[in-house]
């Protein structure tokens, strides 16, 4: 309090907010060059979702998107060890790549008209299908028109529950929560009657409690997995959709899937997606 | 507060002995009926609690976790004691231009709930610069906006309650207005603020458990989302990080109370000595000095 | 991206106000209640409801609020099974968020209170007890209508913290004013004339009641 008047601290805290909100440095040029020049990558992925994305109390991260980034690391010619692991949440992806705080996206990031205006997408490499959740004794849901006066849950931000509710017309009482994990304590516990979204994420939830809980199988949306990177990155784009064929064809793609989604009787689909091209 | 009382005689002993009974009887009751409500959905299965036995669970999840709620909180405590400073100097400037809009800026801010204004920052980032303030730059300005324009406050009431004869004895000498403020009034209003200002950071370590709504990566993440992802529970961890908060904010509050001991009580043979002011005073606008909630 | 952004979601705004406003109505309601008993409590002559009282208190206040409305949400509802409405959901999670607002409020209000009773001059509690008068009645004749007028001024500050508070029901799923106003931003980006008329519409529930509160402060102080 001795050394410094009011106008000059003012000053100093303006200074030190603008310095908080430059930080996460602009990249340009292609993430390829960035891979073969630096060999390291940041990519971003989901803490959160059993199966896809998830960080384990050793730090390590694991899930089916986990693998698949490896191996498309690998391909750009980044070890495993080069790669540094970044949370990315539904709400944050494109603010993420585009102010290049990650380099890729591999987190359940589904190809849609509207993001492929902020980003670029190399693949898919899976294509999942909005499926429903339910507990293993309820036999009252067998199809999205069940849910008509069953009370859904949902994460804000996601458009799984406005899909049943708006586009398929189903009078559905939705809960909106903020994560999947709240979604599932709350079916477990009675709170609501079902969880919608991507078969996949559902799967994971579905194999940490074996025969607690019951995916339906009554899927209505194609959801295409792709790999976020920045707007207009053709050439990284390319070398992302050679590394996708390549995993497909070498087989190492089917053993991932086989991994990661057998424990929870999902049946996935291991055929290849056909490519969204990066033109 | 035993003036309120007589020292129990003997037909009072009884009585609250009978109270007593009741009272634990109460406590323990509603404990059991939760207890074995929690037991039939299964929480206290050891497998659901185990996991904070290991001791990867509190380096990998827990304590990055509580380094994101300590970074925020330290960063934003410290922008907001320079921005409260300048605030509250600024709205006892003898400048009208200066003082007026500073004092909308605080009004304005202390009106806001700090929930509405990190949306703002975060959407409105967007919409101005084309891109959105990480959510720990967006925490960080929520909390120092807010928590400043209410430490300013705090300050302005420190000052006010600096008797007259200390700055015009100040000015009798010969030093500037803002002398005397940097040496003469601050100091003393720090000292006698500091319980409030101590109060004040513990509403704004707490107020850090909001930037999980907008996915900033803090004690309340970890324990609502990572943790519950692997080892699907949720309510064992936030039983757990709860009690981590309630720690650290009575270890705050603790500090709060050593530091009005070690404030001086108002010496009688000293009329022109500040004297430390309760959290509870309140301003012509109805609003606290001093932390509330 | 005009005025007329406003004025098309003005209706939606004013509903979530009145969610905001029914919010701090009842919790406020629900926590001076409960603050008076608490606080009573922490002043008894019994022990055990003093040390019930502190923990109470203790517990509630140094928890997140968002902690604690989580609890309400996901333990009280979702785990004990604690349900207000079968049938509509957003009644029960209305009340699910009183309950947390409440508690959590009301542990500001019991210490509000509690620095009220020292106000009271300590020659009047004697004499209240030396003509022999027991604790419930030196605290209802003579110690409760002093307190209660010392604590209008720091009750007002906890009434718009409440107010401003009910914006953390975000997490419960309840929709109010901060809730709609993340809805609107979402679906059409930040305006600031939305983010106006939310700013002006915390500004008219604070700002009053911040004068009335002083007002009534002013006007009911014990003269000593």
């Amino acid at each position: 309090m001795r050394t410094s008047s009011g106008p000059r601290m003012a000053t100093s805290a303006i200074l030190l907010a603008t310095g908080l909100v430059a930080c996460g440095g602009q990249t340009s040029g292609s993430i390829v060059d960035k891979a073969a020049s630096e060999k390291k990558l940041v990519i971003g992925i989901k803490y959160d979702q059993p199966g896809l994305g998830v960080k384990k109390p050793d730090g390590t991260v694991e899930g089916l998107d986990v693998d698949i980034a490896k191996y498309v690391a690998k391909e750009l010619g980044v070890a495993e060890k080069d790669i540094t692991w970044v949370e990315t949440r539904s709400a944050n992806r494109e603010p993420f790549i585009q102010q290049g705080q990650v380099d890729l996206v591999f987190a359940s990031y589904s190809i849609t008209v509207d993001r492929k205006k902020k980003v670029t997408f190399g693949g898919p490499y899976y294509v999942a299908h909005q499926d429903i959740l339910v507990r293993a004794g309820d036999t009252s849901i067998t199809g999205v028109e069940d849910l008509a006066g069953k009370t859904l849950c949902s994460v804000s931000g996601s458009v799984s529950a406005k899909r049943i509710t708006d586009e398929q017309h189903v009078k559905a009482k939705v809960q909106e929560v903020g994560g999947w994990a709240e979604c599932v304590t709350r079916l477990l516990g009675g709170q609501v009657d079902a969880v919608s979204s991507d078969d996949t994420v559902l799967a994971g939830f579905a194999a940490q409690q074996p025969g607690t809980m019951r995916i339906v199988g009554k899927n209505f949306s194609d959801e295409r997995y792709g790999v976020g990177m920045r707007l207009d990155d053709k050439k990284g784009c390319e070398a992302v959709d050679r590394a996708i064929q390549k995993m497909f064809a070498t087989g190492a793609a089917q053993e991932m899937m086989r991994l990661r989604f057998g424990a929870a009787n999902f049946k996935f689909d291991a055929k290849q997606p056909r490519p969204e091209g990066c033109g | 507060m035993n003036v309120l009382y007589e020292t129990p005689g003997p037909r009072a002993r009884l009585r609250n002995n009978v109270v007593t009974l009741l009272v634990v009887t109460a406590v323990l009751g509603a404990g059991y009926a939760i207890g074995t409500r929690l037991q039939a959905k299964g929480q206290w299965d050891s497998a659901l609690w185990k996991p904070f036995l290991d001791v990867q669970v509190w380096t990998g999840l827990l304590l990055p976790g509580l380094l994101g709620t300590l970074t925020a909180t330290v960063v934003s405590a410290v922008l907001a004691l320079t921005f409260g400073v300048a605030l509250g100097v600024g709205r006892m400037s003898a400048r009208r231009w200066i003082r007026v809009p500073v004092g909308a800026v605080v009004e304005f801010c202390r009106a806001i709930p700090l929930l509405i204004m990190i949306f703002l920052v975060q959407a409105g980032s967007f919409a101005l610069l084309g891109r959105s303030f990480s959510a720990f730059t967006s925490v960080v300005i929520g909390l120092t906006l807010y928590n400043g324009s209410v430490l300013a406050e705090i300050f302005r009431a420190g000052v006010r309650s600096v008797p007259r004869g200390q700055s015009e004895a100040a000015y009798a000498i010969g030093l500037r207005t803002s002398q005397v403020m940097r040496h003469v009034l601050l100091p003393q209003a720090v000292t006698a603020m500091m319980p409030a200002i101590v109060g004040q950071l513990v509403v704004l370590l707490k107020d850090t458990a909001l930037g999980w709504i907008v996915a900033y990566e803090d004690l309340l993440n970890a324990g609502i989302r990572l943790i519950p992802a692997t080892f699907s529970n949720l309510i064992p961890a936030a039983m757990v990080i709860a009690v981590i908060y309630i720690a650290l904010n009575i270890g705050l509050g603790a500090l709060a109370v050593r530091l009005d001991r070690r404030n001086p009580a108002p010496d009688p043979r000293i009329p022109g000595r500040a004297k430390a002011l309760s959290p509870a005073r309140i301003d012509s606008r109805g609003y606290a000095i001093g932390p509330v909630t | 991206m005009g005025t007329d952004t406003l004025i098309d979601h003005f209706g939606v705004i004013l509903v979530s106000f009145w969610g905001t406003v029914r919010l701090a109505v009842t919790a406020g309601l629900w926590s001076a209640a409960l603050g008076l008993v608490v606080a009573l409590m922490r002043v008894s002559p019994v022990p055990a409801l003093r040390a019930a009282g502190t923990l109470y208190v203790t517990v509630l206040r140094n928890t997140p609020l968002t902690l604690v409305l989580l609890f309400c949400g996901l333990g009280l509802g979702a785990t004990l099974d604690v349900h207000f409405s079968r049938d509509d959901l957003s009644m029960d999670n209305f009340w699910l968020a009183i309950v947390g607002l409440s508690c959590y409020t009301s542990a500001f209000v019991c210490e509000a209170l509690r620095a009220g009773v020292n106000t009271v001059p300590r020659g009047e509690i004697e004499a209240a007890r030396s003509i022999g008068l027991t604790f419930t009645q030196t605290a209802r004749l003579v110690v409760l209508p002093q307190a209660l007028r010392a604590v209008i001024a720091p009750l007002g500050s906890i009434v718009i913290a409440l107010t401003k508070n009910t914006t953390v029901v975000y997490v419960v799923g309840y929709l109010e004013a901060s809730r709609q106003m993340k809805l609107l931003f979402d679906e059409d980006g930040a305006s600031v004339q939305v983010f106006a008329g939310f700013a002006l519409g915390f500004m008219v529930l604070t700002i009053p009641a911040g004068l009335v509160f002083g007002r009534l402060a002013r006007r009911l102080a014990v003269s000593r």
